[in-house]
């Protein structure tokens, strides 16, 4: 390491060797370090988690308008819109179909743990509105109290996932009526639910009955192929007067959204603040680290002075502790961090993970800390005076 | 840097002061002197006199407030920082306290001696570096670590370290007072050796009477003057 780094700089790596010197400093210096990492990595996995989770129901369904009422934040998360819209906008004729959707949460007594799923009612004629990821077969919601189940939703075992065929349904009580889900398809838990399910919306007029058919929680719309999904927007909200409405194209709808947890929502901003402090408290090691470094060293440091090395040589070697501690502090928070997050994901069932660009983002901001604390700590340097050496 | 005259260092009317206000007292009353290039001469005096207030003034570590230094051929009063800077380069600093960086072995705390001058490939370095702790008997003791030599071993390293850079001028402050008779005999004929065949010259505040008698030339400074400027026998 040490004649890398020598050849790196092309002098001696003062600053590898100063901190190598005291080992125990130096491991508690990169477990400060890697500490900070953990809590960048762990508070930035939930918030991707977050994002994943948000965005997911979304990735269910296919659209290129959504109308929703205004104090809907999410897909999952509606209030009723009057589907007269829906026919006054397909009278737009840029419009060529449009679907209702229902969204509730429906709980699911499993003896030990109740669990919930984010149930969506569609129109199972219409599949033109569903992802072709859900690869079940839309045909079989046509059947009253039909479902297709999330087979990764929190609560299901993988085996119980295996065995739900059309020929083998799996029946559960919900509200006093028994739901069979003929089929699966893959979801996830989420903040807001433990899984998602699908079924007719003439099944969740069933489970809810207080609902109505004519007020769905929000409207998908599809365009004609080659319009601009933005002008037809814009048009359909001239055209629908009922202003307090959100009329968005779906992509619009779903950045919106994320934005919306992430910077709205208290858990958006607890964890956003959770990355402000990793950062602060790597910021604060790395200075500590190296400030006390270079206070035990000045008298070297005026050494060097005397003998006519300059202020670049000093910020040389604070910038390579920095860099050292930075990458030595980074691996083995990476490895920790991804431990605690894939853990964190097996007993949420959040989609948390680490990603090549959370752990590339965090390591460049590993460095940029570092440098920052460098850059700080340099300042104790000046202090060096090599008069006081005689 | 302009090329020096004979003389290394010219001293005129040298004043020197430290404190502000009520508190300024003068250190260095009205000094004049000049050493020659190659020889070896000792400054003297009590605790207090200003020998090493002129070390430092001489060192470029502190600003000359009044009067002429000339080292090297150039004007230190007024000078630039990085002049100073550059000038330090040209001089080897032998001081009391060993001052060798913990975390170096011997080898590379001598290499740093002569990687300041920037311009040395790493072989070289570490062959000129080798070199010079051989000749300061330390050649089995290259890789060690500060910590694990004696107090006579860290003071040869910080030897070698000041003379591996081949400097014009050598600053030392007591250089042999942690060495036995015969270790402080041969730094002497190093620093002598140097002087006749480099041409370097050495400036050196000791009480050691066994150097003295080996002096070109003693300097006695009393109360920041100097009273006798001698070359003994």
């Amino acid at each position: 390491m040490s004649r890398l780094l020598q050849r790196l700089f092309g002098r001696l790596p003062i600053g590898w060797l100063q901190l190598t010197h005291n080992r125990t400093r130096f491991a508690a210096a990169i477990a400060g370090v890697a500490f900070a990492n953990v809590l960048v990595f762990v508070q930035l996995g939930i918030m991707n988690s977050m994002a994943v989770a948000t965005l997911r129901p979304y990735e269910f369904f296919r659209a290129d308008i959504i109308i929703s009422a205004a104090d809907a934040n999410a897909i999952a998360d509606g209030g009723n819109v009057a589907r007269q819209w829906m026919l006054q906008a397909l009278a737009n004729p840029d419009v060529i179909e449009g679907m209702g959707l229902f969204v509730a949460n429906v709980p699911w007594d499993r003896g030990q743990t109740d669990i919930s799923l984010t149930t969506f009612g569609i129109d199972p004629f219409k599949q033109d509105f569903i992802s072709p990821k859900i690869t079940a077969d839309l045909n079989l919601l046509q059947v009253n109290d039909a479902a297709i189940l999330d087979r990764l939703a929190r609560g299901i075992t993988r085996d119980e996932a295996v065995a739900i065929r059309p020929q083998t349904p799996l029946s559960f009580e919900t509200d006093g009526r028994t739901i069979k889900a003929y089929n699966t398809f893959s979801g996830g838990g989420g903040f807001g639910g433990d899984g998602y399910m699908l079924v007719s919306d003439q099944t969740f007029l069933s489970l809810f009955p207080a609902r109505s058919s004519a007020a769905p929680d929000h409207i998908l719309l599809r365009t004609r192929p080659g319009t601009s999904v933005d002008e037809v927007s814009e048009h359909l909200r001239g055209q629908i007067s009922d202003s307090s409405l959100r009329i968005r194209s779906y992509a619009d709808a779903m950045a919106e959204d994320l934005r919306y947890q992430q910077t709205r929502r208290p858990t958006g901003v607890i964890f956003g603040f959770g990355v402000f402090i990793g950062i602060l408290v790597g910021l604060i090691i790395i200075y500590q680290v190296l400030s006390t470094d270079v206070a035990d060293h000045l008298r070297e440091y005026a050494t060097f002075k005397a003998m006519g090395y300059g202020s670049r040589f000093f910020l040389g070697i604070v910038f390579e502790e920095a860099l050292v501690l930075g990458v030595f502090g980074f691996i083995p928070g990476l490895i920790v961090g991804t431990t605690i997050l894939t853990v964190m994901a097996k007993v949420t069932t959040l989609p948390l993970s680490m990603t090549l660009a959370m752990a590339a983002s965090v390591f460049v901001g590993t460095i940029a800390v570092s440098s920052l604390s460098g850059a700080i700590a340099t300042r104790r340097v000046a202090a060096a005076d090599p008069a006081d050496l005689f | 840097m302009e090329t020096p005259d004979r003389d290394v260092i010219e001293v005129r009317g040298l004043n020197h002061w430290f404190g502000i206000g009520d508190a300024r007292k003068q250190a260095l009353y009205d000094l004049n002197f000049a050493i020659e290039a190659g020889s070896f001469t000792v400054l003297m005096g009590p605790s207090g006199s200003g020998k090493t207030t002129v070390l430092t003034l001489l060192g470029c570590l502190r600003g000359v407030q009044d009067g002429s230094v000339r080292l090297l051929g150039e004007q230190l009063n007024g000078a630039r920082e990085t002049t100073l800077m550059t000038l330090r380069r040209h001089l080897g600093f032998i001081f009391q306290a060993h001052n060798l960086h913990e975390s170096l072995t011997a080898l590379q705390n001598v290499i740093m001696g002569i990687q300041v001058h920037g311009d040395v490939s790493d072989e070289l370095a570490h062959t000129a570096a080798t070199h010079v702790l051989k000749l300061v008997g330390l050649a089995d003791r290259i890789n060690y670590l500060p910590a694990n030599l004696s107090g006579g071993q860290k003071q040869r390293v910080a030897v070698a370290r000041a003379l591996v850079g081949n400097p014009a001028l050598v600053l030392a402050d007591e250089p042999t007072a942690a060495l036995d008779g015969d270790s402080a005999s041969e730094v002497v004929d190093l620093l002598k050796r140097l002087g006749s065949t480099r041409g370097t010259t050495t400036l050196l505040v000791t009480h050691d009477n066994r150097i003295l008698e080996r002096a070109d030339r003693i300097l006695v400074l009393e109360d920041g003057r100097i009273v006798s400027d001698t070359a003994p026998q």
